[in-house]
């Protein structure tokens, strides 16, 4: 009965007033044959005591980065996020109202949703935003999607190796059934080859997309690399790191076409990769191609100001097939706690998050590459991400035996990229301390060949 | 109690100088920005974003929030979309340390709670929905749908059959022919009869060789049950094509039939309507897949797989599936929304679910039993867990519309049902009270539609009259989009 108002006498008078014996017969329409003639076989029901209980013991079968130093990255991350963000969420009125299709009675929504695009919009330096789509992955795919409608080129699409691999799965899957090619290119030292750009850029390539900074945490050289794609009259579709804006130049800036990306950093918990916030910002003059949906400002009949989802006839529930995407729900709380984020830090707070990310990164890589057995694997400039190579080849077992001293030490690279199946990824936020980026650097250099520990 | 003063914008608060936060200093050596970013990387200009103090933030924010209604504030009785109630332990439960708290590239052993509850998750949406295999990975139902539709794409490519075409009846929803089209199909719509079913006749003429899905809604988004699915899974089956259930309206069938049983080869699951995740404002919802065995090869990577060794059972994502479509998004899914239907399916059990499923069929035809004496509801007396009534007549006779109706609906504190969907159905309002409601409300809301359609033409027309605005211009915001906020366009 939990949830439920209707006790036997309120069933009783409705199926009085339905005109029907029992509620049995309520689902007359479903044929005998097709019912289901013995219960689900599911666990019994459990009341809130027990639930809690049993939640509680798998919870504490996890390791979390609130009991293990985290220095994982790889588009998820560990920021800080401030209680004001988990307040404003946690209000009824907004989790759970839905989508502001009633605008008269969704104000709030409607007008955080402006806020957000407008924040998206200073963010990235772009035009206009759309009210976020599933994650990193997706927003990636549409805007690889997006590019070859404005420039209704369908021949092949290029990515660059260095965005992030998850993003180029999710690609080549959705690609797996249309006729263009995904060309991959190759980024041998850390950052995209332009010679291999220069040489795919063909006058049938819808866009490059690429990540700055990339997974490998290495900054890429945007401008001569946009020169080239719109030399070749591609676009150049940028996925991006939110919070490396508080210091890096802005995509539209640097002539990105169309801006994707995660926007986790900005507020949300990391909770094991999803829900996210799917980041997509373009230019005005594709904004009828733009998927996902859009809040608009217009005039009640009275004269005042006010918002309204605009532009729905891009949208699935009234083109249908001719849809500039399928896409329905957003992630309408995440994009107002990225909001909420924003509002909080302001233009000061998210350059101090970027210095402090930017600053613990470049110490922790310095002392790390130091050590006998790491190197730093790409020289190339890094926000606040880096990859080590590991001299004694055994990065998994290094991060085992991290784990069980209480480091989350990194993310091995070699599930997706095997020439560098001995490179670690590691990534260090603003939440790490320097005894931390100490006590790292300590572990590792008390691992002898194969994990090891030095006898002291 | 709403403050008249909030409906400013938070750019328009903003004062130079205001912050909310205040960040540690840096604790390494420090070294100048431009030494480890070269300067052409670095931006020329300060970031616009607003510059505001905490408390402002707390009291804007709380403010517009009043500016919505809500399922915890008011009924929502939005058909096709299952607005039930929120439980709270599960936003508790889904906040703990261990869950909330959790890098996706922990090492699997770190996780074993996590994997523990979606192994499990898995297995019960495979129960319910009477299918073989589970895939938790798709983000939305229309995330669902398009990996389903991959799945059968990629199945076909290795029984090397071409096969081009999808069906989608008149009444499905928009999302189905959308998804189809993403992935590369074409889409042939399938017409309803005036009772409200799959034309078996038009399916029949449609079907061919070419067909390689059947999208199906079953309740139909006219809350009717199919009652020729099976048949209907038979030919298609017949034809060498699959079914796909879109499953957006499985609150009316918990544990009385299941997809797998009448015919389905797919389904999609929206366990942010029948598993009572919260919409979040619009999202985030989740969509997991289930499909025949035939099928589960093709799933998205990774799944979650027991293993059990020297009586010790322990949990892993499984990668090796050669045969997979590859992933749809980043990360493992959705997991916030997925450890709430966790919870929503182990408090209700088996006999806890069906209940749902009893009494949300109950409160729709209580409803239905009421409403159609003032609103006809065309196709008939029986509904499962949602109706589709028609303001057509009062359209006709008044010009009073569907529209105008669920705005003066506003006024009396109600949400306002669906309109014009299903596309069938004339002036559609199509109401969904869901089981999270009390006969109580329910009588409320059937008087309040009675004493609406009472009220003078004009009043209809112009409503809502008590909310913060009123009939948008919707025209004038898509002829000449305003999508940011500029300095200019302040009040």
């Amino acid at each position: 009965m939990a949830y439920l108002y209707n006790t036997p006498q309120d069933q009783q008078a409705m199926l009085e007033a339905i005109g029907c014996d029992s509620i049995d017969a309520l689902f007359d329409s479903i044929p005998e044959s097709l019912r289901l003639q013995r219960p689900l076989k599911l666990p019994a029901a459990m009341g809130e005591m027990e639930l809690t209980s049993h939640l509680a013991a798998l919870s504490e079968k996890n390791r979390s980065p609130a009991d293990t130093l985290c220095f994982l990255g790889g588009g998820s991350y560990d920021h800080f996020v401030p209680a004001v963000v988990d307040y404003v969420a946690s209000r009824g009125e907004f989790y759970t109202s839905y989508t502001p299709y009633q605008p008269e009675v969704s104000q709030g929504n409607l007008q955080a949703m402006f806020e957000y695009q407008t924040m998206i919009s200073e963010l990235t330096g772009m035009d206009v935003s759309n009210q976020s789509l599933y994650d990193g992955g997706s927003a990636a795919v549409e805007g690889v999607l997006m590019s070859l409608d404005v420039t209704r080129r369908r021949g092949r699409v290029l990515v660059a190796e260095s965005v992030h691999p998850e993003y180029r799965q999710v690609v080549d899957t959705y690609f797996a059934s249309l006729e263009t090619e995904v060309v991959t290119l190759p980024c041998p030292a850390g950052t995209l080859d332009l010679s291999a750009l220069e040489a795919q850029l063909t006058d049938d390539t819808a866009c490059l997309l690429l990540q700055h900074p990339n997974f490998f945490g290495c900054l890429e050289e945007v401008h001569e690399i946009v020169d080239k794609v719109h030399a070749a009259g591609s676009l150049l579709v940028t996925v991006i790191d939110p919070v490396s804006l508080g210091l890096l130049e802005r995509p539209g800036d640097y002539g990105a076409d169309v801006v994707v990306g995660e926007g986790q950093s900005l507020g949300t918990p990391m909770q094991y990769g999803g829900p996210y916030l799917g980041l997509m910002a373009c230019r005005e003059k594709f904004v009828r191609r733009l998927p996902g949906r859009i809040a608009g400002e217009t005039r009640d009949r009275r004269g005042k100001r006010c918002w309204v989802l605009t532009l729905q006839t891009r949208e699935q529930h009234i083109r249908r097939d001719k849809a500039t995407s399928n896409i329905c729900t957003n992630q309408g709380l995440f994009a107002l706690r990225a909001s909420v984020y924003l509002a909080a830090m302001g233009p000061q707070g998210m350059r101090e998050v970027a210095e402090l990310c930017l600053q613990k990164t470049a110490y922790a890589r310095q002392r790390l590459g130091d050590l006998e057995r790491l190197e730093i694997a790409f020289d190339r400039p890094v926000f606040k991400e880096f990859v080590l190579r590991d001299r004694e080849n055994a990065v998994e077992q290094l991060c085992a035996v991290a784990e069980e001293a209480g480091i989350f030490a990194g993310v091995p690279l070699g599930r997706w990229y095997p020439d560098l199946s001995d490179c670690l990824l590691v990534a260090v936020t603003e939440k790490r301390t320097r005894p931390e980026i100490e006590r790292l650097v300590d572990f590792v250099s008390v691992q002898a060949p194969c994990g090891v520990t030095h006898a002291e | 109690m709403r403050n008249k003063h909030a409906t400013q914008l938070i750019y328009e608060l903003s004062q130079n100088g205001r912050k909310a936060v205040a960040l540690p200093q840096v604790d390494v050596p420090e070294r100048p920005v431009e030494e480890l970013i070269p300067e052409r990387f670095l931006a020329k200009k300060t970031l616009g974003l607003p510059q505001v103090a905490e408390p402002e933030i707390v009291r804007h924010y709380a403010n517009l929030s009043t500016l919505n209604m809500s399922v915890d504030t008011h009924f929502y009785p939005l058909g096709s979309c299952t607005m039930k109630y929120n439980p709270k332990r599960n936003e508790r439960l889904a906040s703990l340390r261990g869950i909330v708290d959790v890098h996706p590239y922990q090492s699997e052993r770190s996780l074993q709670g996590l994997l523990q509850i979606f192994f499990e998750l898995q297995e019960m949406l495979g129960e319910i929905s009477g299918l073989d295999a589970v895939s938790l990975q798709p983000a939305a139902g229309a995330h669902g749908e398009l990996t389903a539709l991959m799945v059968a794409a990629a199945y076909f490519r290795d029984l090397g059959e071409v096969r081009t075409t999808v069906l989608t009846p008149d009444s499905a929803h928009g999302t189905n022919p959308a998804s189809a089209r993403m992935c590369g199909f074409d889409t042939v719509t399938v017409k309803s009869t005036p009772a409200g079913f799959v034309d078996m006749e038009d399916l029949k003429s449609k079907l061919d060789d070419s067909v390689a899905v059947f999208m199906i809604t079953n309740p139909n988004t006219l809350g009717l049950f199919e009652r020729n699915v099976a048949e209907i899974a038979d030919q298609v089956h017949a034809r060498g094509g699959l079914i796909y259930l879109d499953g957006a309206n499985m609150n009316a069938i918990l544990g009385v039939t299941r997809p797998g049983d009448f015919g389905a080869d797919m389904m999609h699951f929206n366990p942010h309507k029948t598993f009572s995740g919260p919409h979040g404002g619009g999202g985030p919802g989740a969509g997991p897949i289930a499909v025949t065995s035939k099928l589960g090869a093709f799933l998205p990577v990774p799944r979650v797989r027991r293993e059990e060794a020297e009586g010790e059972c322990s949990y892993c994502l499984d990668w090796d599936q050669p045969q997979s479509i590859g992933r749809v998004r980043s990360f493992f899914g959705n997991s916030g929304v997925l450890v709430r239907a966790y919870c929503y399916l182990r408090t209700h059990g088996p006999d806890g679910l069906r209940e749902v499923s009893e009494n949300a069929v109950l409160n729709a035809n209580y409803l239905l039993s009421r409403v159609k004496h003032f609103l006809p509801v065309p196709q008939g007396d029986r509904c499962m867990h949602e109706f589709v009534a028609s303001a057509a007549q009062c359209k006709n006779e008044r010009g009073v519309s569907a529209m105008d109706l669920v705005k003066r609906l506003l006024d009396y504190g109600f949400h306002a049902p669906t309109v014009y969907f299903p596309l069938t159905v004339k002036e559609a309002v199509m109401i969904e009270p869901t089981e999270t409601e009390s006969k109580e409300m329910l009588d409320q809301f059937a008087e309040t539609l009675f004493r609406v359609l009472e009220e003078p033409d004009d009043l209809l027309h112009e409503a809502p009259h008590t909310t913060q605005i009123s009939r948008p211009d919707e025209v004038t915001a898509a002829r000449k989009p305003m999508l940011r906020w500029n300095p200019s366009t302040e009040e």
